[in-house]
């Protein structure tokens, strides 16, 4: 057996384990620390399959802003006493409707059919003309750009939501954030500035490896939770008319782009070659500035000042 | 002698995890334990670091790396305080030898 064969079978095994730990904890405290651990172990597993793209995403988001909206969730539950240990007939349905899904995804997997259409090769093929030369780039934003289009939708929706569902909390009063704490102020100031350079690193070098509009959005993300809890910026309340839109510039910048190219080329998304790269890079920062927006909104507009640390 | 440098720089590094590693699960109390990772890590993590940097083709790649350090050794010292205080102010207090559990 190979070191490297020897690494794989004892991460696998480290993630069953930690995932495995993580819903028998017994409080949720440690749950949602090794969730935030299982996580981790999953960014490694993508590195090892060798698809960084996916790794970057699921550190940024998966690990890091879903374990920080967690922990906040976890916060406000222990806070205000919401919620409880589930009946166990429930833990019981919940438990045979899980072993059942498993059972029936099991043999649907290994009855997969050969994928139809080998798309690799037409990736590869058409590579000079997307206007980018990383094919997972190319495939977001040329190929499948309606897809993507739709996915910035979604997330814009789901923010639209979470303002509405929140309510316009009239009751809340705004208190003055007490000083922050000079030690990780200062952890603030140094690394936000460099997260914003790695952001916009992220963003341009998507054009040729690894990275793109979404990982770049993300670390932007962090760097506004990261000013948040370190106490330099009080969370979100309203939105106003800047950051509305901030929000929802970058669906419509690469809705207009789809529609001029409607008017122009014929086709939603059909990028003529020439401009394919220049078009490309425009439409991804706009999406890096609101999806930054977006996924720190998810947190910011969430976090009140008053509740207490 | 680039290779043999940096296999013992590396060693080192692996040496320093397993005696930080050591410190979390052995040590009394959440301080000892944050000394033991927040100092043994962040030796290791220097000395893994300096090991594959002198093993870089280019310089830019070898300064890539070294970057890690300062970066993680920030964050790794503000967390630390973070969760010292946060026990401090929960009411945990150091442990002293001969005091009991």
């Amino acid at each position: 057996m190979s070191l490297e064969m020897a690494f794989d079978l004892f991460l696998a095994a480290s993630l069953l384990w930690s995932g495995w730990r993580a819903l028998s904890a017994p409080d949720l405290d440690c749950a949602l620390t090794l969730f935030i651990t299982f996580g981790l172990l999953m960014v490694l597993a993508w590195a090892r399959l060798t698809a960084p793209d996916i790794a970057l995403a699921e550190a940024a988001i998966g690990a890091g802003l879903t374990g920080a909206l967690l922990l906040d969730a976890y916060g406000v539950l222990r806070a205000g006493k919401v919620g409880g240990q589930a009946g166990k007939f429930t833990r019981l349905t919940v438990v045979l409707a899980a072993v059942s899904l498993v059972l029936i995804l099991i043999p649907a997997l290994a009855d997969l059919a050969p994928p139809a259409l080998d798309m690799r090769p037409l990736v590869e093929a058409n590579l000079q003309d997307s206007g980018v030369t990383h094919p997972v780039t190319a495939v977001l934003l040329n190929y499948r750009g309606y897809d993507t289009l739709l996915e910035v939708g979604v997330l814009l929706l789901a923010l639209v939501a979470l303002l509405a569902a929140r309510g316009t909390e009239s009751g809340m009063v705004s208190v003055p954030r007490p000083s922050p704490d000079p030690l990780l102020a200062m952890l603030g100031r140094v690394a936000v500035p460099v997260m914003v350079v790695v952001a916009v690193y992220l963003l341009w070098a998507g054009a040729f490896r690894p990275g793109g509009a979404f990982q770049a959005a993300a670390v932007l993300a962090a760097a506004a939770v990261l000013l948040h809890l370190t106490g330099l910026r009080p969370g979100w309340r309203q939105p106003g008319a800047g950051l509305r839109w901030g929000l929802a510039g970058g669906f419509f910048l690469f809705l207009g782009v789809g529609v001029i190219l409607l008017l122009v080329e014929g086709e939603l998304l059909r990028f003529p070659p020439d401009y394919a790269g220049l078009l490309i890079l425009l439409v991804e920062s706009g999406l890096t500035l609101s999806l930054g927006l977006i996924l720190a909104g998810l947190f910011l507009f969430l976090s009140h000042d008053n509740r207490g640390a | 002698m680039i290779e043999p440098v940096s296999t013992i720089l590396l060693c080192v590094g692996g040496f320093f995890y397993f005696a930080g590693t050591l410190g979390l699960l052995r040590f009394p109390d959440v301080y000892n334990r944050l000394h033991a990772l927040a100092k043994a890590d962040n030796l290791g993590l220097g000395c893994i670091l300096l090991g594959l940097a002198i093993q870089e083709q280019t310089l830019a790649e070898a300064l890539k790396l070294l970057l890690i350090w300062p970066l993680a050794l920030a964050a790794s010292a503000s967390v630390s305080y973070a969760i010292a205080r946060r026990a401090d102010v929960l009411g945990i207090k150091p442990w002293r030898d001969g005091g009991g559990e």
